[in-house]
């Protein structure tokens, strides 16, 4: 008999009920909530009459709208000037508190990006089911967690019944073989995955990431790969549970102790696919052949490395994928050939649950030491992805680099990811961004997003344009011609 | 939820691949707390030709001549034919709220993202997903002929075009029922609650970490 894949095991250790017509009911272990998706599904709670099911199994924070400048913040909600946004933030506080959900308000020093938040405090464990009405919500598969976004009305059922109905997904599972070079990161590796496999690549999939490569990733890498898998189609992305996933979580807030943390340890070792697991569909590839990775395009699949060009879409393989990047070109304002290395910026976003961990702050950090910010570059903004994650980076110095080196340094919220709050791109910005999609006007009307690594925006922000990271000390970055007036 | 019924909808094309979920209704209009009222903002930046924000009086907006949706022969559409990975990115359901608002029961495309497909079928929107050459065809058909309607037959799983071809199409047969029957997933879930409860206590034996009350914290 053949072994089990991690999903497996983690969707039979959650079975309530299989369906005849395939359907299936599963428990749900974890669900976070945030201010956008949830307020509709407590007020289908509340004309049904229900009640939440289990509230220990809730964790809730505001993010999408919050504002991320330090005198803003300081007022709490009332530092929210967009009165829509208000309102949502408002309404997440007064559900919580009339159902009697956990909330970490605005200004709790935990409140941050609610996939940076779960796992800082151990409330996101190895072997849980985790759900959030976001799609980012894979993230949590680090953790060998089966972990998911779920839209609103997904939200309010698990709410009401600890459990969401669901069809089991197919195995997939992506190797990343030998050894990664150096200035190469996470962001690098599952950019390559998305490039390689496309949008749609992992769609009716849990896509299992495993191989040297992944193994060697620190938890904060291992979330960044995770978090896009969605972006590849996948609602789900996991990782086998290792020392790495333990030494994480040890002594985490949420997490348990005593003889009963050796139990977890004990069980969640076992949080890893059968030698022989078959899987429906495998893909490789090789961690040598991955470059530091900028999307040039409209769609995450839209892609390349540093060294590359933007591609002429007559070369494309079908006429669907031809007017796509037509498109695509044509909104980046980008010409065919054109060298990645030639793309000029006007801003930067370091920050999103894809990278605003210490890790990613350390590792922008790293690149900006030192330097200025180009002269052209009209924003650079850093926000960290929780309230911890900014007090860890200030008591490291990471925020002085960044000031000094002519960077905003921001409260925690999701901020220019998505642009739902006052931190936007204008009408045909380049922005080097560490987030997740690059959709047509995602980051603001018209805006042009360009994903990277947190070391290669970091590097653009100095340069000005694209620039290799791997060798930023020998490249012009630093061109004194375009370093910002002190 | 209303209960799908059999329908001869008016086929509008969007010829375009990848669309997301921030291009069927940008993120500033997720900021409300209701279910509807979205369907005005539906494809906002491809239907107008300024920023729109919500609130706005949509009477003054500039539309976008170009955009199918606001094209004269479209007007009343209830069927959108589409492209491959239709709805990806993000699980917002504003996104199928915001089709369902505007007047489409029924979306066909190659292929959907995963949440979105979730989504669409809890508020009653089916989606039909039908092969390449199908669609291609369907394309081809629909823009050369001004109201191009299809008959969109759930309970037998067929499409048919004004010629009479049928197309069959695959769809699970417990989403299918919901739609046909217009049911609360939450109350049919309830009535497994004894299953849930058996569950519960059994996972709580075997992993007490997972619960904040058995969970050992000193």
């Amino acid at each position: 008999m053949s072994g089990q894949t991690l999903y497996d095991k983690l969707w039979s250790q959650h079975l309530v009920k299989q369906r005849d017509d395939g359907t299936a009911l599963i428990y749900i272990d974890r669900h976070l909530l945030h201010e956008v998706t949830s307020p509709q599904a407590f007020e289908g709670l509340r004309l049904a009459g229900r009640k939440p099911w289990r509230l220990d199994a809730n964790l809730a924070t505001p993010d999408h709208n919050v504002p991320t400048t330090i005198k803003e913040r300081a007022e709490g909600n009332a530092g929210i000037k967009d009165a829509t946004s208000l309102i949502q933030v408002q309404t997440l506080d007064e559900n919580c508190l009339s159902f009697g959900i956990e909330e970490f308000k605005i200004n709790d020093p935990r409140q941050g990006i609610v996939h940076v938040v779960g796992p800082e405090q151990g409330a996101t464990l190895p072997g849980m089911t985790v759900v959030c009405g976001d799609s980012h919500t894979a993230t949590h598969g680090a953790f060998g967690a089966l972990a998911h976004g779920i839209g609103t009305s997904e939200v309010e059922h698990v709410l009401a019944t600890q459990c969401l109905l669901a069809q089991k997904m197919k195995n997939m599972q992506v190797r990343v073989e030998g050894e990664l070079g150096t200035g190469v990161t996470a962001k690098d590796v599952v950019l390559a995955i998305i490039g390689k496999i496309g949008t749609a690549g992992g769609t009716g999939y849990a896509i299992e990431f495993a191989g040297d490569a992944i193994a060697s990733l620190s938890m904060e890498g291992r979330m960044t790969v995770c978090n896009m898998a969605i972006e590849a189609g996948a609602r789900v992305g996991l990782i086998a549970v290792d020392d790495t996933t333990i030494d994480y979580l040890a002594e985490r807030p949420y997490a348990p102790r005593g003889d009963q943390w050796k139990a977890a340890v004990a069980d969640w070792r076992h949080l890893v696919s059968d030698d022989g697991a078959a899987f429906d569909k495998e893909v490789t590839l090789k961690a040598e052949d991955i470059e530091p990775q900028v999307s040039w395009g409209t769609s995450p699949e839209m892609v390349t490395g540093i060294s590359g060009q933007v591609p002429d879409p007559a070369a494309a393989f079908d006429e669907t994928v031809q007017r796509s990047h037509a498109r695509a070109l044509e909104y980046m304002g980008l010409l065919a050939n054109q060298k990645i290395t030639d793309i000029k910026l006007d801003k930067v976003f370091i920050g999103s649950c894809t990278n605003s961990r210490i890790e990613d702050l350390r590792e922008a950090a790293k690149v900006a030491r030192g330097k200025k910010v180009a002269g052209s570059i009209m924003l650079a903004m850093v926000v960290p992805g929780s309230g911890l994650v900014k007090r860890q980076a200030e008591a490291e110095g990471l925020d002085r680099i960044f000031i000094e080196a002519g960077f905003e340094w921001r409260e925690p919220g999701c901020s220019m990811c998505l642009a739902m709050n006052a931190d936007k791109l204008g009408a045909g910005e380049h922005c080097a961004s560490t987030s997740n999609r690059n959709f047509e006007s995602r980051q603001g009307y018209g805006g042009r997003t360009h994903l990277v690594s947190p070391a290669m925006a970091a590097a653009a922000a100095i340069a000005g344009h694209f620039v290799d990271v791997r060798g930023i000390d020998s490249a012009a970055a630093n061109d004194p011609a375009l370093v910002k007036e002190a | 939820m209303q209960k799908f019924e059999r329908l001869e909808g008016l086929v509008a094309p969007l010829d375009r691949a990848n669309v997301d979920t921030d291009l069927i209704i940008p993120k500033q209009f997720l900021k409300s707390i209701k279910r509807t009222g979205f369907g005005v903002n539906l494809f906002d930046d491809l239907r107008y030709l300024d920023e729109g924000y919500p609130g706005q009086d949509i009477a003054g907006r500039p539309l976008n001549p170009d955009f199918v949706l606001n094209q004269p022969r479209y007007q009343g559409a209830s069927v959108l034919l589409a492209r491959r990975n239709f709805g990806c990115g993000s699980s917002r359901e504003h996104a199928p709220w915001a089709l369902e608002d505007f007047g489409f029961k029924v979306v066909i495309a190659p292929s959907f993202a995963d949440i979105f497909y979730n989504n669409a079928f809890k508020n009653g929107i089916l989606l039909v997903t039908l092969a390449e050459e199908e669609i291609d065809r369907l394309f081809q058909e629909v823009e050369p002929n001004e109201g191009y309607r299809l008959d969109v037959d759930l309970d037998n799983q067929r499409l048919i075009t004004p010629s009479g071809e049928v197309l069959e199409f695959e769809v699970d047969a417990f989403r299918k029922h919901c739609l046909l029957e217009g049911l609360d997933d939450i109350g049919l879930t309830l009535k497994d609650e004894d299953a849930i409860r058996t569950f519960e206590a059994r996972h709580r034996t075997e992993r007490p970490w997972l619960f904040r009350e058995t969970m050992q914290v000193g």
